[in-house]
């Protein structure tokens, strides 16, 4: 795909294509974006169509999540109380991006803070799937699967803290790859839960998931947790299966999973056997843990990370100033929307006096019983596969007033990210007419022969060549 | 005051690194406008993260080393969580569990002139919040300003226990510090918040109460005298003391309270994920070999190598330039006359003066010790050209060529013994009916004679002679 | 259980303000969340050390050099309130 488009720019017009994608987003209904970069990237494209620039991305536009911090244009993590904050500088990512020569085309939407499973939390209104209008594109980097799912960019890049990029290509049909923790350098990253995070892309393909890999991927000084790693996942992605042990993990499949969602996944395993893969059961025994102690983790995290937005240096400051701790009490209510607060006073109450030690030292206790899990596991297979969501897009409104049921959507991506481990979902069919994602998952930095398996399904099938009918 | 129990957190600034904690903005902000010195990391910018100064390390375990700390195995970062306009990111990267160092002490002499040991409950690292400025007082200001050029500097957190039983203690131990982070180079003393000091002071049997915002070594004295009598006052009327925070407003010189137990802060300490541990046990044996010659041990040397008395050597090792400046004199004249003229004639007149050594140059120094041994001046002009060279500048010779300040030659001065001793009849008389003091109201003539170029020593010889001479 | 003082405690720590009717949907929504969480203490992890991180690193620095700090105006730029180059923060009592 972007191979190709590369090829189609470069004889072609960088200021073209870019108007023809900007022309579908003005008429579109999904509410994919949070902020156009429209003069900015069309002068990019000017000055590449009158002087074209070499480099894996030349020329191509890519779609930002709203929480990557991008010089010069406006990032919100879609919250009231950052809105109006233009960073001083890029994120890591974004300078790799454009060294590459790819043109940051606009911000995405996204669940405020990153928090969600839908896109639903976004200070900006709800985004909408493109196979489904009434239903959620997933979360929380809804907007950039929306967009690349309906054609309204090539690629974009969003962040996963708990599924939050494979949750939404899932839901998108697209492909959407978390890395291991410490291969993307996070600096310029708005943190949700700091230890959990990695920044991914969001594709059509997973060779385009490749390219993009080595673009964003490496060692990065500034993130102290940045780890080298060798940039050569595009070469990786060929070759066949030939051998892969693949394990399929029981916790995964059963009660609450949609049976449409099952059969699709099961449909993948045996085609990926039918490339010469082998598979068998696995057992990861603390999966049902996972869950309270990511969310643990998580809202503790966040109640640290998001204590920095209080209206003094940037964001929201509204109204007379009182005394310092009635004020900040203030804006903090007002700018931020209501599952950011739960979360947040969630944290606070899990590390508070008293609680720290049954809630979040335990939760780091479970953590450490899961990464077993995987490590056990990963020793006699190669590649775990499961489904990425146990259901399919849900309607919009639908789980939003219960907070524990959409927490529980999270149930088969949150391990992966306690694991650190590198983890992609792919399109694998469709349950009533809506995508299904088939999860794999490889050891830690062995993105390459996760790229590889993905690879070689994704040319044994067709689903990736399907778009929604909406555009 | 044995009923007086203190214990001290002190927060020492490693001004002496180039750059910030943990981002590359530079340090030297002190006499820069506002805001000049942030970055998106030590601003608290969204995404921004945080990168460990390796130095910043290095000089942590220097202090500790020299404080006689053990330095832990493995150490890491935790966040501090509060909430206040000076900490943009609404917590602080500090230490909690598994800090730098601990379990170290240092010695002082006690207000019974007996050495006590303050023991050293640990050291740890941590960054400086930004700096507020209040329109008015804390308590009064209709708004605060905020200047995060402070913000992300090096700090070196010292905890004592409780072992301290006066102010004046406090002020000894805090002298000591200082003298020590001097000696190891990683602290000027000098620039505005360089120490700063918190206090738990309670009398026996009391609460503890907490006194922050001290913001000087010579302002301890004065702040924790002041809560001491507050404490006892309170005793006196039958008032138990409360746990509390109070806040040490200088220009007032009062204490105020700022928290009561009931709203103390619940830290929610957990550890920063952004950073990584650090294993550093093995730089230990390096550091160690490193460490210059810390204030104790250079005393005794002093005293031994030099042969001068030992408070003379203490007054010339409790600062590492005036150590350095004594040295190099010593090596070069005789160190005795040395230690005698720096330690009690030009520190004094510096003291005096506000002025610090290197307002001295060690070679005017040299100079009017060598002429003093070589008998060419008296002390008195040593003290005038000393005073002189501080007040106007010059060097030694040229001020006293300039001004005849020359030690008389021998026959001057006879001449004005001869003079001084026959115009003072009536003394003589006295002296020789056996008042032995009557001798001095000459010798002091002689003085004014030779406008004080006559060794009083010597001149007190020749005048006892001439006056034997006289009557035999 | 998490009981209304609770939840007027942690919104003081956490320093956001809660109106009435959001202090009741709270209470109750912590409580069942909290009992969800509660189902980890049916896992054994008696000498399970925790996972701070999933990194297996130490030791990461940087060298002791200054670097170009922000403009004072792309400092303050995002500062809703700001006076003669400081940000402008309410009084403190």
């Amino acid at each position: 795909m972007l191979t190709q488009l590369k090829e189609e720019i470069l004889s072609g017009s960088a200021e073209e294509y870019l108007h023809k994608i900007f022309e579908r987003i003005e008429r579109s209904r999904l509410n994919a974006f949070t902020t156009l970069a429209r003069e900015s990237a069309l002068e990019a494209a000017r000055e590449f169509d009158a002087r074209p620039w070499k480099g894996a991305l030349a020329g191509i536009p890519i779609a930002i999540k709203d929480n990557i911090c991008t010089k010069g244009i406006e990032t919100t993590c879609s919250s009231r109380i950052l809105r109006g904050f233009v960073p001083p500088y890029d994120a890591h990512v974004i300078e790799r991006l454009k060294a590459e020569g790819a043109i940051i085309m606009g911000k995405t939407n996204m669940d405020e803070f990153a928090m969600g499973t839908s896109t639903e939390t976004s200070c900006f209104g709800p985004t909408r799937n493109p196979w489904d209008l009434e239903r959620v594109p997933g979360g929380s980097s809804g907007g950039s699967a929306a967009a690349v799912a309906a054609g309204e960019a090539p690629c974009a890049l969003g962040s996963d803290t708990g599924g939050s990029v494979r949750c939404p290509a899932s839901f998108c049909g697209i492909v959407g790859l978390k890395p291991t923790y410490g291969l993307v350098s996070r600096y310029g990253l708005i943190a949700y839960a700091n230890s959990l995070e990695q920044i991914g892309p969001l594709t059509k393909t997973v060779e385009d998931a490749a390219l993009l890999l080595d673009v964003i991927g490496g060692h990065d000084p500034r993130d102290s947790t940045s780890v080298a790693s060798e940039k050569n996942y595009l070469n990786s992605i060929f070759g066949d299966v030939r051998g892969t042990r693949i394990g399929v993990p029981q916790e995964y499949f059963g009660e609450g999973v949609d049976p449409g969602v099952e059969r699709a996944v099961w449909d993948a395993i045996s085609v990926l056997e039918g490339l010469g893969a082998s598979w068998k059961m696995i057992s990861l025994p603390h999966t049902k843990y996972a869950l309270p102690a990511y969310y643990i983790i998580a809202m503790s995290e966040a109640s640290s990370n998001l204590a920095r937005f209080d209206g003094l240096r940037y964001g929201l400051r509204v109204g007379e100033d009182r005394d310092w701790h009635t004020t900040f009490s203030e804006i903090r209510a007002m700018g931020f929307g209501k599952e950011t607060k739960r979360r947040i006073l969630l944290g606070t109450y899990a590390l508070s006096a008293g609680y720290y030690g049954r809630y979040y030292l335990k939760a780091l206790k479970v953590r450490t019983l899961i990464r077993r899990d995987f490590e056990h596991a990963l020793k006699e297979v190669d590649i775990i596969a499961s489904p990425t969501m146990p259901f399919p897009a849900f309607r919009i409104g639908e789980r939003i007033t219960d907070p524990l049921s959409l927490y529980m959507s999270d149930v088969f991506t949150v391990p992966i990210n306690l694991a650190g481990i590198p983890a992609i979902s792919l399109p694998c069919g469709f349950s009533d007419g809506l995508p299904v994602g088939l999860q794999l998952m490889s050891r830690p930095f062995e993105e390459g022969l996760l790229l590889r398996v993905a690879n070689a399904y994704e040319k044994a099938t067709p689903y990736h060549l399907r778009s929604p009918e909406v555009v | 005051m044995d009923d007086v129990i203190i214990g001290l957190e002190i927060h020492v600034q490693l001004n002496k690194l180039r750059s910030k904690m943990f981002c590359g903005c530079s340090t030297s902000y002190h006499d820069a406008p506002p805001n000049t010195h942030t970055c998106p990391v030590c601003l608290g910018l969204p995404g921004s993260l945080p990168v460990l100064n390796r130095r910043a390390v290095e000089f942590g375990i220097k202090v500790a080393l020299a404080l006689n700390c053990r330095i832990a195995e493995e150490t890491m970062f935790y966040r501090k969580n509060y909430y206040y306009p000076d900490l943009p990111k609404g917590f602080q990267i500090s230490q909690y569990d598994y800090p730098l160092a601990t379990g170290g002490h240092v010695l002082i002499k006690g207000d019974d002139g007996q050495e006590r040991r303050i023991r050293i409950t640990r050291v740890h690292m941590e960054e400086d919040p930004g700096r507020l400025v209040h329109a008015g007082t804390i308590d009064k200001a209709k708004y605060t300003l905020v200047d995060y050029n402070r913000c992300g500097m090096p700090l070196l957190e010292v905890v004592t226990e409780p072992d301290l039983r006066s102010p004046k203690e406090a002020r000894l131990f805090l002298d000591k510090l200082r003298t020590i982070l001097e000696y190891l180079d990683v602290f000027d003393g000098n620039l505005e918040g360089a120490l700063r000091v918190d206090s738990n002071v309670s009398l026996a049997g009391g609460d503890r109460v907490e006194v922050k915002n001290i913001s000087s070594h010579k302002g301890v004295e004065k702040a924790l005298s002041y809560e001491i009598t507050r404490q006892r006052n309170l005793k006196r009327r039958g008032i138990e003391v409360v746990q509390e925070t109070r806040h040490y407003d200088e220009l007032r010189g009062v204490t105020v309270s700022i928290r009561t137990k009931e709203e103390a802060h619940d830290y929610r300490y957990f550890p920063e994920m952004d950073l990584v541990p650090l294993r550093i046990a093995d730089w230990v044996p390096r550091i160690k070999a490193e460490l210059p010659e810390l204030p104790d041990a250079k005393r005794e040397r002093f005293r031994e190598q030099y042969g001068i008395t030992d408070d003379h050597a203490k007054s010339l090792t409790s600062e590492i330039k005036v150590a350095d400046f004594y040295e190099w004199v010593a090596a070069r004249s005789d160190p005795k006359l040395a230690a005698v003229w720096i330690a009690d004639v030009l520190k004094g007149e510096l003291n005096y003066r506000d002025l610090t050594i290197d307002s001295f140059s060690r070679d005017h120094m040299l100079e009017i010790v060598r002429m003093l041994s070589e008998r060419e001046i008296t002390d008195e002009i040593a003290v005038t050209l000393i005073r002189t060279i501080l007040d106007r500048g010059g060097s030694p010779r040229e001020i006293a060529e300039s001004m005849g300040l020359k030690r008389a030659d021998d026959d001057y001065v006879v001449q004005a013994v001869r003079e001084a001793v026959a115009d003072s009849q009536e003394a003589v008389r006295d002296y020789l009916s056996g008042n032995a003091r009557a001798i001095n109201y000459i010798v002091g003539q002689v003085m004014k004679r030779t406008k004080g170029r006559a060794d009083p020593s010597v001149a007190h010889r020749l005048v006892k002679e001439e006056i034997e001479r006289q009557s035999s | 259980m998490i009981t209304i003082k609770d939840v007027e405690h942690i919104s003081w720590l956490a320093s956001i303000r809660i109106s009435d009717e959001e202090r009741e949907e709270l209470v109750a929504q912590f409580n069942t969340i909290l009992e969800y969480f509660q189902q980890m203490d049916e896992v054994d992890t008696e000498g399970v050390e925790p996972t701070y991180r999933v990194v297996d690193l130490a030791n990461v620095f940087r060298d002791d050099l200054p670097r170009e700090s922000l403009s004072q105006e792309d400092a303050l730029r995002n500062a809703p309130r700001r006076e003669e180059g400081y940000f402008r923060s309410p009084r403190i009592v």
